[in-house]
């Protein structure tokens, strides 16, 4: 039963639960889980509950949306007007936007009912989750480790039924990493095919919002309801891009899966042999494996975060103080006051990356970093475009490893930044990913593989993990709270 | 300039212009001057996190024409790019601007001359807020914040004060003239940063630099050139090295003071926005604006020297469109062109106070009247004199021409009539009848007024009036 939306779709229209009945199962779960999991940072309970008494009217009336009366959650760096948004920093503390993202605006339409904001690593620069000023979120399969970042706690929600499902973003793999070291399933949209609008920023270039499902029919739902051009975004793109819910449950009779092998240089046998195995699979329902080589891929990790950093050096410099968020008490001058705010409240991790970006915009080095890195990334871009004549889509493992432990990266800083190794070059080539669980490593914990495809291939890649998803065995328990909700 | 200037000047300006879009360069606030402090922004203007700026069309337009006017090329593919910065009244702390690819390269503007002052681009950006000092505490106002602005970046090719403040009054005609910014300096819709440097006549390498940021009045930019050629003249007299700083200009001591030093000087780390994709002109856009361009100021200068009319005058219309507009309407409708002139310069200027009312020039007359005016005059049917006080009623008290001239005026005056005034004119004064009679022929100009009292603004040419008082007085 991992199909959420539409069973609890067909309950709601059924009559056989109301919207207020399941948000307040889902808040009664979240009051009794979330004190361990520290999935959510926000609670928005008492609106969830005005949302869904909406619902149920809509429900009632007929015709409602898909999306309508069921329970979710946003990461905690998509505005909503009203109700905090922090990034999970403390700079942001008690930030209440006066506006809502495009993509809540959307949510909100389809009569979504938002149990709250979910916890994050601090403006989404992490992998782990815990660089969150409220502390980490643990990861609901096993609580000694993270739940990956930097949309963790949308993924731990998800895990363990904590919410239908959530909305997180995805700079760098901030939702597909998360979602395999949780077990479930992440989409990273085509750059501009979900409006930016709303989402705080951290690498402009590269920021795209996604969901966060217990399964892949949900991430397409989701993502149909919340893709499409937006005038407000510039980067949006404004092309036809027609649902990609009904596009899925195609065979894959004759679909060229393409495995460039650098995408598994240095990846460990317990995370390759799931993913071997998932390919012979395809291979044997009739696809066709085309491997080859993409040298430009060893390029993807210096150029995101020279690009990723560089626009977030200016992207952070608002905080400070003036307008919102956390204020100095104690400043002579104005600039003491910004120095103040930006050294109490940003945490070490975001300075460090304010610090990296600044750096490598710097005169002098400009050249060197910055500009190198943009060029490298046309690079990358048509590389990408040459291996899509090859193949339709593009088989990954997620990440090099599995959920880490707690505790693990902040020692092991290099390590984790390496880790990103899989899931950067979509970020910098612009393409659509979805990860899914494939297996599991010997502790039993979930390993994800990914699907890339051309831009807005979201239907391809969507539709080869339903199939895997519906016929392949990954071994991977279902995530907790689908059958009882 | 004195006898002491020894070393040639060298003077590159940055001029800032406001332009007079409805609306902001990244959202559809409005750019209005004044209203109560923050009250003309929104989440994007104030930089609120998770906006996006989107860019104003009619902001590209505006550059496109001020581009064009300036005889720029103008780039087929412009970007932005973030300039960053941190001050209080930039709440994003960076601006949107552009670096590499601006809206218009090259061009220049002309002097009187014939000098031209080149420029080396145009680019467009968004304006910062405003602090506001109070009663020790500092308040923000981001009403400013996000109106366009564009930068005029002018070569180093202007070499004297005067040449600085004649090539700010040509930008400023020029914008004006184009209709894509009002350039009120006091109100800072127009302001500019002065690059300065002497060096020793004939040497071609430039001197090193100062830069005397944000003037907001051209006699101000006059004075501090002024001050910083003494400056830096003592400085190199001294044999000591001119820094390459940034001033401030002291309104009250007109002399310049330090604000910032090089090694101080901001690394602003521009870098393409990423939120603005970067964006195509194409040729067809650039044709239409084109086709949409006023005849400028100094070609209309020309023309209106060409035709005749005095230095003076040219002078004092050519700045004002909506004054050329008129004009040459008004010519267009059959009105001589110097005669028209001169009746707007000398009687309808001396009704419009200020500079505002000229370039305004909003008067209730019509060209078609006025150009009917000014055939009366040219057809003698009309005395000049009151055609100017004519004209001056109807700029006054507004109507049409034909409400203070009827058609009965215009009519050929019987000669029974004629010779009734002078008769009359004659029989009240017997005492010039004496004179003349005595042989002070001058003695019948003292007729002329009162038989012109009688015409009441009929214009009847003075020769014909002189032959009949004198046929009549021979008959006496």
């Amino acid at each position: 039963m991992k199909e959420r939306i539409s069973r609890l779709s067909a309950l709601l229209r059924a009559g056989e639960i109301s919207s207020v009945e399941l948000t307040k199962k889902y808040i009664a779960e979240i009051e009794r889980s979330n004190p361990v999991l520290n999935a959510y940072v926000h609670a928005t309970f008492e609106t969830a509950l005005a949302q869904a008494e909406g619902a149920d009217k809509r429900l009632k009336e007929g015709h409602a949306p898909l999306l309508c009366g069921i329970p979710m959650t946003l990461k905690d760096n998509i505005s909503t007007k009203g109700l905090e948004t922090t990034c999970c920093s403390k700079i942001l503390e008690n930030y209440r936007p006066f506006y809502d993202a495009t993509v809540w605006k959307k949510l909100q339409a389809e009569g979504a009912v938002l149990l709250g904001k979910t916890n994050m690593d601090e403006f989404a620069m992490g992998s782990t989750c815990e660089t969150s000023c409220y502390g980490a979120a643990l990861n609901p399969r096993d609580t000694s480790r993270v739940p990956g970042g930097s949309s963790g706690g949308g993924a731990a929600a998800v895990c363990a039924g904590l919410a239908a499902y959530a909305v997180g973003s995805d700079t760098g793999g901030s939702i597909r990493q998360p979602a395999a070291f949780c077990g479930i399933v992440g989409l990273k949209p085509t750059y501009g095919a979900v409006s930016r609008y709303g989402l705080i920023a951290y690498g402009s270039s590269l920021d795209q919002i996604g969901p966060l499902t217990a399964s892949v029919k949900d991430a397409a739902i989701v993502f149909d309801a919340i893709s499409g051009y937006d005038a407000r975004d510039n980067t949006s793109e404004n092309v036809p891009m027609p649902a990609v819910t009904p596009a899925l449950g195609r065979d894959v009779k004759g679909l060229r899966i393409g495995v460039a092998e650098e995408y598994f240089e240095g990846i460990g046998a317990e995370i390759r042999a799931p993913i071997e195995r998932a390919l012979a699979f395809f291979e044997a329902n009739g696809a066709k494996i085309v491997r080859f080589s993409l040298p430009e891929l060893k390029l993807a990790l210096p150029v995101y975060y020279i690009i990723a950093c560089a626009e977030a050096s200016s992207n952070l410099g608002r905080y400070d103080g003036i307008r919102f968020g956390y204020q100095a008490k104690k400043y002579t001058t104005v600039d003491d006051m910004i120095i103040t705010v930006r050294s109490e409240a940003f945490g070490k991790e975001v300075k460090r990356r304010i610090m990296l970006g600044s750096y490598v915009l710097s005169s002098g080095y400009y050249d060197a970093y910055y500009k190198k890195a943009r060029s490298l990334r046309e690079r990358i871009v048509g590389a990408f475009s040459a291996a899509f004549e090859k193949c339709d889509v593009m088989l990954a493992p997620t990440a090099p490893n599995t959920a880490f432990p707690l505790h693990y990266s902040g020692s092991n800083m290099i390590e984790t930044y390496l880790s990103d190794v899989c899931t950067v070059p979509v970020n910098i080539a612009g393409v659509p990913s979805v990860s899914i669980p494939c297996g599991t490593d010997k502790a039993g914990m979930p390993v994800g593989m990914q699907f890339i495809g051309r831009k807005f291939g979201e239907a391809d890649i969507l539709n080869a993990a339903y199939f895997f998803e519906q016929n392949g065995d990954s071994g991977v328990p279902e995530p907790e709270g689908g059958g009882q909700l | 300039m004195s006898e002491k200037r020894k070393y040639e000047m060298v003077v590159g300006l940055e001029t800032h212009v406001e332009l007079s879009t409805k609306t902001k360069i990244f959202c559809s606030c409005t750019t209005a001057f004044g209203g109560a402090p923050n009250t003309h922004c929104c989440p994007v203007c104030t930089g609120m996190p998770g906006t996006l700026p989107l860019l104003n069309k009619k902001v590209v337009e505006y550059a496109v024409r001020a581009g064009l006017a300036t005889h720029g090329k103008i780039n087929h593919l412009c970007r932005m790019d973030r300039k960053n910065y941190v001050y209080p009244d930039l709440p994003k702390a960076y601006q949107i601007s552009q670096s590499d690819q601006p809206i218009s390269v090259g061009g220049y503007v002309e002097l009187d001359s014939g000098k031209h002052i080149r420029l080396h681009h145009i680019h467009i950006e968004e304006d910062a807020g405003k602090l506001v000092h109070e009663n020790g505490s500092t308040y923000i106002d981001y009403n400013r914040g996000g109106v366009p602005l564009i930068e005029i970046v002018s070569e180093p090719d202007i070499s004297s004060p005067e040449e600085a403040k004649e090539y700010m009054t040509k930008l400023q005609i020029l914008m004006r003239y184009i209709g894509v910014s009002d350039c009120k300096m006091q109100e800072g819709s127009m302001r500019c940063d002065v690059n300065v440097s002497l060096r020793p006549w004939g040497q071609k390498e430039y001197g090193t630099r100062a830069e005397i940021k944000n003037m907001n009045s051209m006699n101000f930019v006059v004075k501090a050139l002024n001050y910083e050629y003494e400056r830096q003249a003592d400085l190199l007299d001294s044999g000591e090295k001119v820094t390459q700083d940034t001033l401030r200009y002291d309104e009250e001591t007109s002399t310049t003071a330090l604000m910032r030093r090089k090694e101080d000087a901001q690394d602003y780390r521009y870098f393409p926005e990423p939120d603005i994709l970067s964006f195509r002109i194409s040729d067809a856009f650039i044709g239409k604006v084109q086709g949409g361009m006023p005849e400028l100021p100094m070609a209309k200068k020309k023309r209106y020297l060409a035709s005749g009319i005095s230095e003076q005058i040219v002078e004092d219309l050519y700045k004002y469109r909506r004054v050329t507009d008129f004009l040459d309407e008004t010519v267009r409708l059959g009105g001589n062109m110097q005669k028209a002139a001169t009746l707007i310069t000398g009687t309808v200027y001396a009704l419009l106070a200020t500079e505002e009312d000229k370039e305004n020039f909003d008067i209730p007359v019509t060209p078609g009247d006025f150009a009917q005016l000014v055939k009366y005059v040219d057809d003698n049917k009309v005395d000049f004199t009151v055609a100017r006080k004519t004209l001056q009623k109807m700029v006054k008290e507004g109507g049409r021409l034909s409400d203070y001239i009827r058609a009965s005026d215009l009519e050929d005056l019987p000669d029974d009539v004629l010779r009734e005034y002078c008769a009359r004119a004659i029989a009240e004064r017997p005492q010039a009848v004496a004179d003349f009679k005595n042989g002070r022929d001058s003695a019948v100009t003292s007729f002329y007024g009162p038989v012109k009292k009688q015409l009441q603004g009929r214009n009847i040419n003075i020769k014909q009036i002189d032959a009949v008082l004198r046929d009549l007085l021979s008959k006496m």
